[in-house]
């Protein structure tokens, strides 16, 4: 136990001795850019700690499809129809899934394998992550030298390469599409800037197909094609419309557009919804606006004049027509054209009133405070700073960037997934912040080191403590006095411009030097190290601790010092695979639908997907319901296996008991019989004694705590910190087939239906039935009258004859139902 | 006030016409296929109006080729335009590049969106 921790603590201090390195790079403007990639690779604890295992839900599923790319080649992976998930729907993965990273990881798997280096597609598709998250951090030295400069560059690049938000999305294991888009998203950005700096088409070109790149990995590309279009209106409305700004914006996005509607997942949603819509119109206005300006340019002034006022007065008109048309159309429709999700980001409570599968997934709920300080750390303020310092002086390039930062800021409120959007946006925004005051205080070192050696010099350098205030912050001029004596590092950092007079250096009197005090100034720079040392050793702990486990293999400490771990869903998911036919069909909650597709390659009813609401209403409605009913149900669905996850033996929370309520309100949903209030004692959730009768006797319950009494004589749940309700009960319908090892997952299997239902039936019977089944009762009382056993084979055939009718009506009404079965399939592919 | 209009419209109209004179021949033939461009997008509109709009792909992209291939062409006139203090260190042989390489890759995916 000790020694770990010594390891650790040497990490640490290795990487606070290399982050201080490449600061001090930056200050010598050296182009190691190479540094803060190689630190990313660095952190890569959860290989380490674990084994090279891939995390969570998502990525298997990503996993199982790259693995079916490789093996079956690209042409199948478009045209694959998956007929083991959403049984008996089926999915269609070539238009479902957004194919960039698949396609990236099996592209470098291929051209390993043909350089004859013989990776796994597992080990491929593990350190894909790790690898785009270097790549990204090149990217962003890349964005922050256009906007700004070298040393901002390799400063943002350093901050990206550790932020934990980041980290946590791109570990490796972390297969899944963030892992390359950000790093798409990211270089569009910069080939966007680049192409608004230089004005050269060819780059232009770059952008669009870096952007093909974003559409091809992520459904967030959607950022991007309404970031650009509200950036370029911004630059018209303050008047810094110029060629170049269409350059960079026109080709985009009719190439983008285009490069969209090619990805089979986006298709003519690239035109028809309200997420792209930002994009046209801003295309309509910027050739509006170049257009005027062209005019401007070969009339003289007073003919402009005239061309403007009979321009607006017919062109009002035509405009009044064509918004009124657009605005119809789009109001035609429910969701005003946009989707879901979207909705759901713009307007917070969208998703939790109308579509609760969207509300129940935990990475969709808004961030607590606390989870911004540790997801991007010292950033946090350091971001203000940055945004002063990308005013001073404005260009198109800041005012970009500080537009994404604040639009990723109030994304990021909204859903904790979308830190992930904010963290290169502040890693840029804090190098940029660190570079300048960097170079403020080494340039005023700089200068009182040659004002000390030099000797005519000293005196205006002296003198001038009288600061000329910033451009924009005069109210914060106050405190700049202050700020040079305390901590600069821990407030926001002001610029002080003191204009140094020399009438006899005439190049000097346009440098513009910086006068802190020289103590001042070593003190401030030994404090910003301190700084960096802070956030180091912060993203170390937090990538070591909080952000390396894969989630599918938990580890917990004993009392003695000892790594328990706990592999139960992997021994689940193994017994499946080894104790199941091929075409048995699974039923769980849709949290694990891709794990045991990926690793028990069994059939499931649904999956993490979660595109069809009804069908995961059906199974929760299942879960909720009774014994009988819940058969019914998945008996309908030719569901022989029933998975459960179940964390009270072991205190694990995220067991299917504490998700009950999402299934009941998704199943509640669709199918009204199930009502939230009747699980709940007096509005509270409990399994306990005090529970209601219907929670104590839905399907979650009984599976969940079957024989949980014989564990420990009480049935003490630990997660819910008390004892179960109903202790000791028998399943009727179902039957234990599987519990691992420490409880965590429980399979049972449907038990099948009986041969011979005594007593009445609940299915409607036609008249012609029921006068048979009065003949058979007669005719059975009548043999058992005589002699039962040696009339055995004449009962047989007398009752096979009675019943064919009846066979014969059953195995019509099957026949239909099997049809409409059928229909509803192909209704469902065609659409 | 009428009359007035009308009069400022001939004089704008008048203005206009002697201005765009002016411009090299050069940039007068990018318009030209500006407009021609713009022309056949109008075209297609049209026809889409009449027949119907399936297959949607093909429809999509023959006119976003067009507006493509204007938009490019307005691109080049940009670069080209001598009065342009920006692009004055661009040759023009290198934006013409530009413009052809653009282009390529406009119809590669236009090829392949057409289906």
């Amino acid at each position: 136990m000790a020694d770990p921790e010594n390891a650790k603590e040497a990490t640490t201090l290795r990487y606070a001795f290399g982050n201080v390195l490449s600061f001090h790079s930056s200050l010598d403007r050296s182009s190691r850019f190479l540094d803060p990639s190689f630190l990313c690779l660095l952190i890569d604890f959860q290989v380490i700690k674990y084994e090279s295992v891939i995390h969570e839900f998502d990525p298997y599923f990503n996993y199982r499809v790259t693995q079916f790319l490789t093996k079956n080649g690209i042409y199948d992976f478009w045209n694959w129809f998956d007929d083991r998930t959403w049984y008996p729907l089926g999915r269609v993965i070539g238009g479902t899934v957004y194919p960039g990273l698949t396609l990236t990881a099996g592209t470098i798997w291929w051209i390993l394998n043909s350089l004859n280096i013989p990776l796994s597609v597992e080990t491929v598709c593990v350190f894909t992550a790790p690898i785009f998250s270097a790549f990204a951090s090149w990217a962003t030295y890349l964005l922050t030298k256009e906007v700004k400069g070298a040393g901002a560059g390799l400063t943002a690049a350093a901050l990206l390469a550790m932020v934990p938000s980041y980290i946590s999305r791109s570990v490796a294991g972390s297969y899944d599409n963030e892992a390359v888009a950000i790093f798409a998203l990211i270089f569009t950005f910069y080939l966007y800037i680049k192409t608004l700096n230089t004005g050269s088409l060819f780059y232009a070109t770059l952008n669009a197909l870096a952007y093909f790149y974003m559409v091809c990995s992520w459904g967030g590309y959607t950022f991007i094609i309404n970031l650009i279009p509200m950036h370029v209106l911004l630059c018209i409305v303050t008047g810094r419309y110029s060629s170049r700004l269409y350059i960079a914006y026109a080709p985009l996005v009719v190439l983008g557009t285009l490069l969209a509607a090619l990805v089979p997942v986006v298709g003519f949603n690239a035109v028809m919804t309200s997420e792209h819509f930002a994009s046209f119109l801003v295309f309509i206005i910027i050739h509006v606006v170049a257009f005027v300006y062209y005019i401007k340019g070969i009339l003289s002034p007073k003919m402009f004049k005239v061309a403007v006022t009979l321009v607006v007065s017919v062109g009002l008109v035509v405009c009044c027509a064509v918004m009124a048309i657009l605005i119809a159309l789009v109001a035609s429709s429910p969701t005003k054209g946009w989707s879901g999700r979207s909705l759901s980001l713009l307007d917070p409570t969208y998703a939790s009133k109308y579509i609760p599968i969207i509300a129940s997934v935990s990475e969709h709920q808004p961030p607590t405070w606390p989870s911004y300080f540790m997801d991007i750390n010292v950033l946090a303020f350091l971001v203000p700073a940055g945004i002063i310092a990308c005013f001073l002086p404005l260009s198109d390039a800041s005012s970009f960037v500080v537009l994404y930062i604040v639009t990723s800021v109030y994304f990021s409120g909204v859903m904790v997934r979308l830190m992930l959007v904010l963290a290169p946006a502040a890693c840029v925004m804090s190098g940029i912040a660190l570079s300048e005051s960097f170079s403020v205080f080494t340039r005023s070192i700089k200068f009182q080191l040659h004002g000390l050696s030099g000797s005519s010099q000293v005196d205006s350098g002296d003198a001038s403590s009288s600061t000329v205030v910033a451009q924009n912050d005069a109210g914060k001029a106050e405190k700049t006095e202050d700020t040079a004596k305390e901590r600069p590092s821990k407030k926001s950092k002001k610029k002080e411009k003191g204009i140094v007079d020399k009438p006899s250096l005439k190049a000097k009197i346009e440098r513009r030097l910086l006068v802190l005090p020289f103590e001042a100034s070593i003190f401030a720079i030994l404090l910003l190290v301190l700084l960096g040392a802070f956030y180091v050793v912060h993203c170390v702990w937090a990538a070591a601790e909080a952000y390396s486990a894969p989630s599918i293999v938990l580890t917990s400490y004993s009392h003695d010092g000892g790594l328990h771990v706990f592999d139960d869903f992997r021994e689940a998911y193994a017994w499946l695979s080894h104790n199941t036919e091929v075409d048995d069909k699974v039923a769980s909650w849709w949290d694990y639908g891709y794990q045991t597709t990926a690793m028990a390659n069994r059939t499931v009813i649904v999956d993490n997907n979660t595109w069809n609401n009804t069908h995961i209403a059906t199974v929760g409605t299942a879960m909720s319901s009774p014994e009988k009913a819940a058969w019914e149900i998945f008996n309908s669905l030719d569901v022989k296996y029933v998975l459960v996850v179940f964390g009270g033996l072991v205190g694990y929370p995220s067991d299917d008991i504490n998700k009950f309520l999402w299934m009941v309100r998704i199943g509640g949903g669709v199918f009204p019989h199930i009502k939230e209030p009747d699980y709940l004692r007096d509005g509270q959730y409990r399994i306990d004694s005090q529970a209601t009768p219907t929670m104590l006797n839905c399907l979650m319950y009984k599976l969940s705590y079957y024989r949980f009494v014989e564990t420990d004589g009480r049935g003490f749940d630990r997660v819910r910190q008390t004892e179960i309700g109903k202790k000791n009960f028998k399943l009727t319908h179902f039957e234990e087939v599987f519990t691992t090892h420490h409880w965590m997952v429980r399979i049972y299997k449907l038990k099948p239906p009986r041969n011979r239902i005594r007593g009445k039936t609940k299915k409607p019977r036609s008249k012609k039935a029921q006068q048979l089944e009065q003949k058979e009762v007669q005719l059975l009382r009548g043999i058992r009258g005589i002699r039962p056993m040696k009339l055995e084979n004449a009962k047989c055939t007398v009752m096979l004859i009675l019943h064919l009718p009846r066979l014969w009506l059953h195995f019509e009404q099957e026949l239909n139902s099997e049809f409409a079965r059928m229909n509803n399939r192909c209704l469902l592919i065609l659409r | 006030m009428a009359r007035s209009t009308s009069k400022d419209a001939q004089a704008l109209f008048n203005s206009l016409r002697s201005a765009y004179a002016a411009t090299p021949t050069s940039l007068k033939i990018i318009d030209l296929y500006v407009g021609f461009a713009v022309f056949t997008a109008l075209i297609q509109v049209v026809y889409m109006a009449i027949v119907g709009s399936f297959p949607f792909n093909s429809f999509l992209s023959g006119v976003l080729s067009c507006v493509g291939t204007a938009v490019l062409a307005v691109c080049l006139r940009i670069q080209v335009n001598k009065e342009n203090k920006e692009f004055k260190d661009l040759p023009p042989e290198r934006a013409f590049a530009d413009f052809v390489l653009c282009n390529l890759v406009l119809h590669l995916v236009i090829m392949n969106f057409l289906g």
